[in-house]
């Protein structure tokens, strides 16, 4: 069954084609990735799924669901949950309250129970905390726990950033280049993690990135994407070796003579 | 140096960490207490308006310092607690009941100026609130009526199971009563912080487009901070109403929403401990500024605008050197203290991020 489908979308800002008429889907349970040089409108693929962007045309289905009357808070709701690009973390809290933040579709109390914190709200907060000890536990974090984000490095920044959408329970993960700007050994950590993510959570994975060898070891399928138009759709190796997609990335050769 | 070793996940929803702090508040309140026995009752009427004071400071800090929103005109709702308050006691209903529902129709009153804003940042909020200050004090005099406009309101005495609370009648009386109503809201609001509330006010003061992602709904949380904010300010305005006895259009003018603002930032934002910090500092400072000018000067001459000027002063070095307040600088030294030798000069500094995108603005 298919989790997510773009179904002929569309989007124009101004005069610009961000996304040309895109359709695909993602499958329950595999990893899916985005690939294509910058500015082909893989984030903003990404923003519409988060609607933060409305597609001019074309729908969103998630679940069999159109998304596109759903605000973005309702997202997370939904059973989406997503990482940004530029690491957006609650700077001033520490890395155990950002992961905490990541339960709000899980909030069962209302302002005033929580105001008088009754014992109802803190069975609650046990309950949430269980939750995010497992994805602190799953990515390593017990020694950032109680440490406030503004003074992480960034490669850490970066995993808390993947564990706070985990803590969401998601059933879909979008993971915005979640390995750029990582050293070799962090980006070997990234895959293993979308492999059990993949494998053991359960989880559907959509990812955009940059970085060729995490793509070819994680994804399932990979969708290949220039200038707002679908080049390819298929396997690592296939899209690799479609003569569109080395267009794309590295020029034909007729434009080699004209430089 | 002190480990703490957690042994269930209550560790870190408790009100302290561990016991050498609870302890130290413990003292603190037990001397709040019995301040009543140790100092004269002027004394005793600065420290009840420190704590009114407080009351107020924490209500702009739960908007300002925790949910990342300014306002430059919250002694409007002080104004709105205030008259609510002393209209319902002039139709009978007794103070325990008045008070509550002065808070809550304060309240009302943010949920109505929250609900055009909430879509403002920053300077415009700034703006809109400094207007919505200005035309408070405007609707009191069109209001005369049920304000009593220029001529202003009259306190009734506060008496709650026949015990009567007066401003002079009772001195230690109504320092014991506001004191509860304050430990009643530090523990509201220390709830607030541990529970999802208070961390989706956190998460849309740091980073709006990710509280988003995460489920928040902005709008309505920027609402509910809006209005407990003004709730608990409007208590303030109803207990300061009491202490001053008389008010008028002009008691909760724009002056005393920038001291509020003024407090919580030399106090400490994001610090429920800095609004009692500020408070204490916009109420003595006056008291130490005339002391101090009978010791040095034997003409007492009155200088005209030295408070003024010594809050601007003392705000100007607060930003510049310690952006964290003077509670900051009390934690700051309190580690240095813990850690010593072990203590950085660069412990508190902010590592600096350079990707912070504001492309979906």
């Amino acid at each position: 069954m298919n989790l997510l489908d773009l179904q002929n979308v569309t989007l124009r800002f101004g005069g610009l084609v961000a996304v040309d008429n895109v359709s695909f889907s993602v499958k329950q349970g595999e990893v899916f990735s985005l690939v294509g040089p910058n500015g082909a409108g893989k984030s903003t693929i990404f923003n519409m799924i988060s609607r933060f962007y409305d597609p001019a045309e074309g729908d969103i289905l998630f679940q069999g669901q159109s998304i596109l009357k759903k605000a973005s808070h309702d997202i997370p709701h939904l059973g989406i949950a997503r990482t940004f690009q530029n690491i957006e973390l609650f700077e001033q809290a520490s890395v155990l309250q950002n992961l905490l933040v990541g339960r709000q579709r899980h909030r069962r109390s209302n302002v005033l129970e929580e105001i008088l914190f009754l014992p109802k709200v803190r069975k609650q907060e046990h309950h949430h905390r269980l939750a995010v000890e497992h994805v602190i536990d799953f990515l390593d974090l017990q020694p950032y726990r109680d440490k406030f984000i503004s003074g992480l490095p960034y490669g850490i920044r970066k995993v808390v950033e993947m564990g706070r959408a985990l803590a969401i329970g998601p059933k879909l993960l979008l993971l915005d280049e979640p390995a750029s700007g990582l050293s070799t050994e962090e980006t070997q950590d990234v895959a293993f993690w979308i492999e059990d993510i993949k494998k053991v959570m359960g989880i559907t994975v959509l990812m955009v990135e940059h970085d060729m060898h995490l793509v070819n070891s994680v994804s399932d399928r990979v969708l290949a994407l220039a200038d707002g138009k679908i080049l390819t759709i298929g396997t690592p190796s296939e899209v690799q070796n479609h003569p569109d997609v080395i267009k794309a990335y590295i020029g034909s050769d007729e434009e080699d003579a004209l430089t | 140096m002190r480990i703490i070793f957690k042994t269930s996940y209550d560790a870190d929803i408790r009100y302290f960490s561990n016991r050498v702090p609870a302890l130290w508040y413990l003292a603190l309140l037990l001397m709040s207490i019995a301040l009543p026995f140790i100092i004269n009752e002027f004394w005793l009427g600065e420290f009840t308006l420190m704590l009114i004071w407080a009351i107020a400071g924490m209500g702009l800090m739960l908007l300002v310092g925790h949910s990342g929103q300014a306002s430059l005109g919250h002694a409007a709702f002080m104004a709105v607690g205030a008259y609510s308050n002393v209209i319902l006691q002039e139709y009978g209903l007794p103070f325990i009941l008045s008070l509550p529902l002065a808070g809550f129709f304060a309240g009302l009153a943010g949920v109505l100026v929250a609900m055009p804003t909430t879509k403002l940042h920053g300077i415009y909020m700034a703006i809109a609130t400094i207007a919505i200050g200005v035309l408070a004090e405007d609707l009191i005099v069109i209001l005369a009526p049920w304000t009593g406009g220029v001529s202003g309101k009259f306190a009734p005495s506060i008496e709650i199971f026949g015990i009567n609370f007066d401003r002079y009648g009772n001195v230690s009386g109504l320092y014991w009563l506001i004191l509860g109503i304050t430990c009643l809201i530090v523990l509201g609001y220390k709830n607030i912080l541990r529970s999802p509330l208070g961390r989706s006010f956190m998460a849309i003061r740091d980073s709006e487009i990710s509280a988003q992602a995460m489920g928040v709904n902005i709008a309505r949380t920027r609402t509910i901070s809006f209005a407990l904010s003004c709730a608990i300010t409007g208590i303030s305005g109803a207990l300061m109403g009491h202490f001053s006895l008389v008010f008028t259009n002009e008691t909760f003018n724009i002056v005393i929403s920038i001291y509020l603002l003024l407090m919580i930032v030399i106090g400490g934002l994001g610090f429920i401990q800095g609004a009692f910090i500020g408070a204490a500092i916009v109420t003595f400072l006056p008291s130490v500024i005339s002391f101090s000018r009978d010791a040095f000067f034997s003409n007492s001459a009155i200088i005209p605008g030295i408070e003024s000027g010594m809050f601007g002063a003392i705000l100007i070095f607060v930003i510049l050197f310690e952006p964290m307040g003077l509670y900051g600088r009390w934690l700051k030294i309190r580690s240095y203290f813990e850690l010593f030798p072990f203590y950085r000069r660069d412990m508190f500094r902010r590592q600096k991020s350079y990707l912070k995108t504001e492309r979906m603005r």
